[in-house]
């Protein structure tokens, strides 16, 4: 490894990866290491066998859950937006190839205490019996708008700027009252609380849009998909691209650790006893102490069920939002469910997540309004994780660090942070309309 | 003649840098040899169609892009391969052990149904300069038998049995592919979706 590298990259989590693999496909030489002996970071699946390293070490694993090499359980739960980001990063770099989706059964919503379908456009809203008869109609009239809206065309603007009008306003003039307002901006524009109330509504906007975009997309009953053997595929499929492309993986260095030159700025990464140089560093919050701070803290339990989640139509995958005001709290708790069809565990098991954003000094005793929608739960695992950002952009000391995973459902948030650190490092945007060769990477001979 | 049922098959190689991975593949897709083969072919992976008896078999032949160089093979490179060619080079006694160690660890995560190959590369060498072989074949078979791979000596370089690995291999894979939860998967294109559901204005 005594060689020098334009960038090394320490963390193998899925936004290391991609930068990874953009930077591979741009020619940059890269180096890309993980103190641990699987890919994945943060983001990783873990098997049985890792997950009761991590969470009961020494305990044996028991029978009934049959190979320990059958189970995925993914550390950040998260569903793929159809049409969102990370989608249109898989397909500009050809990365889809090397996986298998599946798109997710239902997308539900909790309303005084009953668990409903989520509506997602015009024709769901006059089926739902979340509204009554005239919020129904009046809930169609502000989906009408919002599917027809186009920002360069101004004969959709129906006379609203976006960038000026809040959500809160925009509802009032469509005559939404809180229930619908509650579950159009939880759980269509999957915002994690209330502070989008007051802002520009075209956020608010544009979030349903990719909503219901992604509905549409695979014609299904949710707008999510999901790769077969969990989550963690998709970091290790990044991976894999920059391999192509030159990039030298070495996973299992507990040691690695960033150099510094004289003037403070990093200039390479030492590991057992060796050091590897690079213009600048990447990677996760983990690798740089002293140069983040902790901006929130996420719970997340991992259970292990033997039936499907109860309430949902017996749906192999599931998502069900619980909005804060449901529960009292400031966020929202987010209920995620897949099964042994995704490949992440023994047959005729299931998973279920549960996870939301730490308010109180008892993280596991937040998610229990979550966890009551499970039915019986076999086993459950429970992890509290530091959310940390940079403190530097990077510029100055040469090391461009990733936020740690939000509470969000999906994985806007999550490509947004890896494009603009693409930005600070290359100066250049992704363009992802683009052809690229690494789009035709996989291509028949 | 292409009235045979097609079928599709991952086809992953394993084994040490430099037992001859890539030129296996390349001397299989494309019919060429090169002295000093790059470490990787640069591709995410290549694909070749063959015809035996009661099928035609479109090979999906994925390289490990040099990941297993480190010991860092991510495990997504196995997921779902019908096939594994486990390649050694016949002079290389750690290669062969290296080899084996791929064998047990495709034993432990690879799919139930996997056709494994053991093929011994580089067995121009041994015709040559036999003084150069240090693996034996009968050690080579032996180990195969007791594994329930099937095992062959190669030569990409002379391109001696690299055709019949493969249809050797195309021959024995299963051929009624059980049904399975991918079956009814999604599939991701680049191609502009007819965006927004309608709306239906009264």
């Amino acid at each position: 490894m005594d060689q020098e590298y334009d960038a090394i990259i320490l963390g193998t989590g899925l936004k290391e990866c991609l930068l990874a693999g953009l930077l591979s496909v741009d020619g940059k030489k890269i180096l890309h290491m993980d103190r641990n002996s699987y890919y994945g970071g943060e983001s990783a699946s873990l098997n049985l066998k890792q997950l009761y390293e991590k969470f009961k070490p020494g305990q044996e694993l028991p029978p009934h859950y049959g190979r320990w090499q059958d189970w995925n359980f993914d550390m950040v739960p998260k569903f793929m937006m159809g049409n969102g980001l990370l989608v249109r990063v898989l397909v500009h770099t050809g990365v889809h190839k090397y996986l298998e989706f599946k798109a997710v059964d239902g997308s539900y919503v909790v309303k005084g205490g009953k668990t409903y379908k989520v509506p997602a456009n015009d024709k769901d809203a006059l089926r739902s019996s979340l509204m009554g008869m005239f919020e129904k109609y009046r809930a169609r009239s502000f989906f009408i708008f919002v599917q027809d809206y186009e920002k360069d065309d101004p004969r959709t603007h129906k006379g609203y700027d976006l960038d000026v009008i809040t959500s809160r306003e925009l509802f009032k003039e469509y005559g939404l009252d809180p229930n619908t307002v509650d579950f159009i901006g939880h759980a269509l524009a999957l915002q994690t609380d209330d502070s989008f109330m007051d802002q520009p509504a075209r956020k608010m906007v544009m979030a349903v849009k990719l909503y219901s975009e992604s509905l549409a997309r695979f014609e299904t009953n949710s707008p999510y998909i999901y790769p077969l053997y969990g989550l963690g595929e998709l970091p290790q499929g990044f991976a894999r691209l920059s391999a192509v492309y030159g990039g030298t993986y070495m996973l299992a260095k507990p040691d690695a650790e960033v150099v510094y030159d004289e003037a403070g700025k990093a200039c390479g990464v030492s590991s057992e006893g060796e050091t590897a140089k690079a213009k600048y560093v990447v990677g996760d919050p983990s690798y740089f102490p002293g140069k983040v701070r902790r901006v929130g803290q996420v719970v997340r339990a991992i259970c292990i069920l033997s039936h499907p989640i109860p309430n949902v139509g017996d749906s192999h995958s599931v998502q069900i939002i619980i909005p804060q005001k449901q529960t009292g709290r400031q966020s929202d708790m987010y209920v995620f469910g897949c099964s042994f069809a995704h490949n992440v565990c023994a047959k005729g098991k299931y998973l279920a997540f549960v996870s939301t954003a730490v308010e109180t000094a008892n993280p596991t005793a937040e998610l229990i309004p979550g966890l009551q929608l499970l039915g019986a739960i076999d086993e459950y695992f429970v992890q509290v994780s530091d959310v940390m950002e940079p403190v530097n952009d990077g510029s100055e000391d040469g090391c461009y660090i990733s936020k740690g995973y939000d509470a969000t459902t999906h994985f806007q948030s999550t490509v947004e942070d890896v494009l603009e650190m693409y930005k600070k490092i290359t100066g250049k945007d992704v363009n992802l309309d683009a052809d690229d060769p690494a789009a035709t990477a996989g291509q028949e001979q | 003649m292409s009235t045979l049922p097609v079928m599709q098959a991952k086809l992953v190689l394993l084994g040490d840098m430099g037992a001859g991975k890539s030129s296996l593949v390349l001397r299989f897709v494309k019919g060429q040899f090169f002295e000093y083969q790059e470490s990787t072919i640069g591709a995410a992976f290549l694909t070749q169609t063959v015809s035996v008896s009661d099928a035609t078999v479109k090979f999906e032949i994925w390289d490990t892009a040099g990941q297993e160089r480190y010991h860092s093979l991510a495990p997504m490179y196995y997921r779902g391969a019908a096939a594994a060619i486990i390649v050694y080079d016949i002079q290389s006694p750690s290669s062969f052990e290296r080899a084996k160690s791929w064998v047990r660890e495709l034993q432990r995560q690879g799919n139930a149904n996997l056709v494994m190959a053991l093929a011994g590369n580089k067995a121009d060498i041994a015709e040559k300069e036999p003084e150069k072989r240090k693996v034996d074949a009968d050690e080579a078979q032996a180990y195969a038998d007791e594994n329930g791979l099937f095992f062959m000596e190669t030569s990409a370089r002379t391109a001696a049995n690299v055709n019949d690995l493969f249809y050797e291999i195309a021959r024995k894979l299963p051929r009624a592919e059980p049904p399975t939860p991918a079956a009814a998967g999604v599939t991701l294109s680049a191609q502009r979706q007819s965006q927004r559901p309608k709306s239906q204005c009264c």
